[in-house]
């Protein structure tokens, strides 16, 4: 609560990104409880990948409607047809394109605060963010010159064409949003409860059997419970078995679990151990 | 929600620090089975004996090259009985600035100390770092016991020198652990090694340290951060005034005043997140009140008692920790200053000496103060600070500076001395 009214109160143009997976919907929910009986005071954000699952965008919509947000949207596709970006094929990744996008989309929209939904527990190379992470005008991080951060008093001040990424849920971890989520009833994509669907296995991982999913050799497709712990580009999100079927359920699931959720089904940052800390450099959320 | 404690960690690197955390973490199961998987590995890469396990702290790929952490990092850990979020700072050059950072919403402070070397200079600074920041709990653990054989006398008089030590500073409650973070003794379970230990292990004292009674529930404060006014929709005549509780318990009823302006009202209603009306309010809760009448408020006003309120002044003395690498503190240097909700042009009109914290000794006619150097000075404020002794309240005691030309935080500052 005391960040977004802290943005809110010291920024002109905040923007919150929204993906309409969990965590920016449970951004949003803490958006608006922040000002009720108000709306947020600031729009939200999409950075479309194109390769979406098709029920998530639904839900995007639907979110934006009873919050009573604005929505935009920033377009890969719109990049990668403007040749800005090169396509990554049909079932390439198109994650790491995000961050052209969306730094076209922060400076089109002069947006000099973008809320994200990232968590300090998900990474090692985010253990060290700020709440308030200065970017410089070309979006990038520094690790080695971020402002210290003390107390609860965050330093906004920029000079112009600068922004701040702001990240209320850092301090939160897996489990703390899901037992949000159940505390607050808030509404997900039911990808994220378990549900029978047709799944195939790649580089260790279970991925849904949709033509955007690219396949390893002949395994043949195959039925089963699963969830998603994560919900991002088609391609590279994978899922996991489970019966956990309510938050309840969820949240006894995960306070068991061993492996972390991006250890579990997200193919993007397995690509090396760094990978993380160079995208973030780059301007990445 | 289970209660949260935050805790700062301080250490050298030859201290087992980050093995201490990795251990913590680990016997905790809070580190999952890919991490463990990934450590494995990289300590075999790196022809360690053992899993290593304060590799799993150490965060950047800058650092792990150097083979040193260079900032705060913060980790996340729970047990059925709390949450915890570790502030892990560094031993070396930079410490000073990280560990005020880390030390300053930290609740509790760990200070390890070398079972072998002692009561070490450095342990020293780190106390007095946790103390001149507040923290109301000082655990101090003396690692490496394994290395003494787990000499209770050893313990003992390590113990009563630090105690020693201790009375200097302003700190009420040390507590005591003897451990070896490499091999586990005391830190989560109970070691067979020190059968004439009778105290908790570290896990289990910090899910019990009593520390609710930490926050200020004897002095309203209500920093007003956000006026919230819909101004349309179904709530068209809708107006609250939105910020966090620093100090004290609201009720809908109380008489209250808005300072600067000193007008009184009384409390219409208290609106929780969402509109969940709220009867009780305190630290830190994040609220809305509503006011009985129409009152000019704004952001950077205090709500609090008309007989008990925070110090109105426009000149503050304060300590401060001096955080840029680049410029320094010198009189009548002018900067930013902000102090809750309220950011205010502030001119350092004296420096009155500049603390050694090795010695805790005053150095007077110091002239200005460069990085991690820590300084009482005197400051004149272009419009009246709403305050109180940060000993008192640490959300109305605490400050930063702000550079006009760069952006920077440049100081953390505390205001003590109040009413003296």
């Amino acid at each position: 609560m005391h960040i977004f009214r802290e943005v809110a109160a010291e920024f002109e143009r905040p923007v919150l990104l929204f993906s309409g997976g969990k965590d920016s919907i449970v951004m949003l929910h803490l958006a608006a409880a922040a000002f009720w009986p108000a709306p947020p005071p600031f729009p939200v954000l999409h950075i479309d990948t194109g390769h979406n699952f098709a029920e998530v965008l639904a839900h995007r919509d639907r979110a934006v409607a009873d919050y009573g947000v604005r929505l935009l949207v920033g377009s890969v596709q719109d990049d990668i047809d403007a040749g800005r970006l090169a396509d990554p094929g049909p079932r390439g990744l198109r994650n790491p394109l995000q961050t052209t996008t969306l730094l076209r989309s922060i400076t089109e929209g002069r947006f000099d605060a973008v809320f994200g939904g990232a968590r300090r527990d998900e990474e090692r190379a985010r253990a060290k963010e700020r709440v308030f992470s200065f970017r410089d005008e070309f979006g990038q991080w520094d690790p080695r010159n971020q402002r210290p951060e003390l107390w609860n008093l965050y330093n906004g001040h920029k000079a112009s064409g600068e922004h701040i990424r702001v990240f209320p849920l850092s301090n939160w971890t897996e489990l703390d949003i899901w037992q949000y989520i159940r505390d607050e009833a808030v509404d997900l994509p039911s990808l994220y409860f378990a549900h029978r669907r047709s799944v195939v296995h790649r580089d260790g991982m279970l991925m849904a059997d949709l033509p955007l999913v690219r396949r390893d050799g002949d395994d043949p497709p195959f039925e089963a419970t699963v969830r998603f712990r994560t919900v991002g580009d088609v391609p590279c999100t994978g899922c996991v078995e489970s019966s956990a079927a309510t938050a309840e359920e969820v949240v006894a699931e995960i306070a068991a679990s061993r492996v972390t959720e991006r250890g579990a089904t997200r193919a993007d940052d397995r690509i090396s151990e760094a990978g993380m800390e160079d995208r973030k450099r780059d301007g990445y959320f | 929600m289970s209660e949260l404690l935050r805790f700062a960690t301080a250490g050298s690197v030859d201290d087992g620090k980050s093995t201490l955390i990795g251990r913590l973490l680990h016997d905790a199961k809070a580190i999952f089975e890919d991490q463990l998987e990934a450590l494995a590995r990289v300590s075999r890469e790196r022809g360690d004996e053992y899993t290593n396990l304060a590799l799993l702290t150490d965060g950047l790929r800058a650092e792990r090259e150097q083979g040193i952490t260079i900032d705060v990092a913060y980790r996340y850990f729970a047990t059925p009985r709390r949450k915890f979020i570790i502030a892990d700072t560094p031993g070396h050059l930079q410490y000073t600035r990280n560990m005020v950072t880390g030390a300053s919403t930290a609740d509790l402070a760990l200070v390890l100390v070398d079972a072998r070397k002692g009561v070490v200079e450095q342990s020293r600074r780190h106390a007095f770092l946790a103390t001149l920041l507040g923290i109301p709990h000082l655990v101090v653990c003396v690692n490496k016991m394994d290395l003494v054989d787990w000499d209770k006398d050893r313990f003992d008089e390590l113990r009563s020198e630090f105690r020693d030590f201790a009375t200097k500073l302003d700190v009420h409650d040390v507590s005591f652990v003897p451990i070896s973070a490499l091999h586990g003794d005391n830190v989560v379970f109970r070691s067979a090694a020190s059968p004439w230990y009778e105290g908790p292990t570290l896990l289990h004292h910090l899910e019990e340290v009593h520390i609710a009674s930490d926050r200020n529930l004897v002095d309203p404060r209500f920093p007003v951060q956000y006026v919230i006014r819909p101004q349309s929709g179904s709530t068209p005549d809708y107006r609250g005034y939105a910020g966090t509780v620093a100090g004290g318990v609201f009720r809908p009823g109380d008489e209250v005043v808005v300072l600067p302006s000193g007008f009184t009202t009384t409390i219409a209603a208290i609106d929780g997140p969402g509109g969940v009306p709220v009867d009780d309010a305190f630290s830190p809760m994040a609220v809305t009140l509503r006011l009985a009448d129409d009152l000019d408020v704004a952001r950077g006003d205090v709500i609090a008692r008309a007989r008990n309120h925070p110090v109105v002044d426009q000149d503050i003395d304060a300590t401060v920790c001096w955080m840029s690498e680049r410029a320094r503190l010198e009189p009548p240097g002018t900067y930013l200053l902000k102090h809750t909700t309220r950011s205010v042009k502030a001119r350092i009109t004296e420096l009155a000496y500049r603390l050694d914290i090795n010695t805790l000794h005053r150095v007077q006619d110091a002239g200005s103060l460069g990085l991690n150097d820590i300084g009482r000075v005197r400051i004149r404020t272009q419009a009246p600070l709403l305050f109180d002794d940060y000993h008192r309240n640490r959300t109305m005691g605490s400050f930063i500076l702000i550079d006009e030309a760069t952006h920077a935080t440049v100081a953390a500052g505390m205001i003590t001395g109040v009413g003296r």
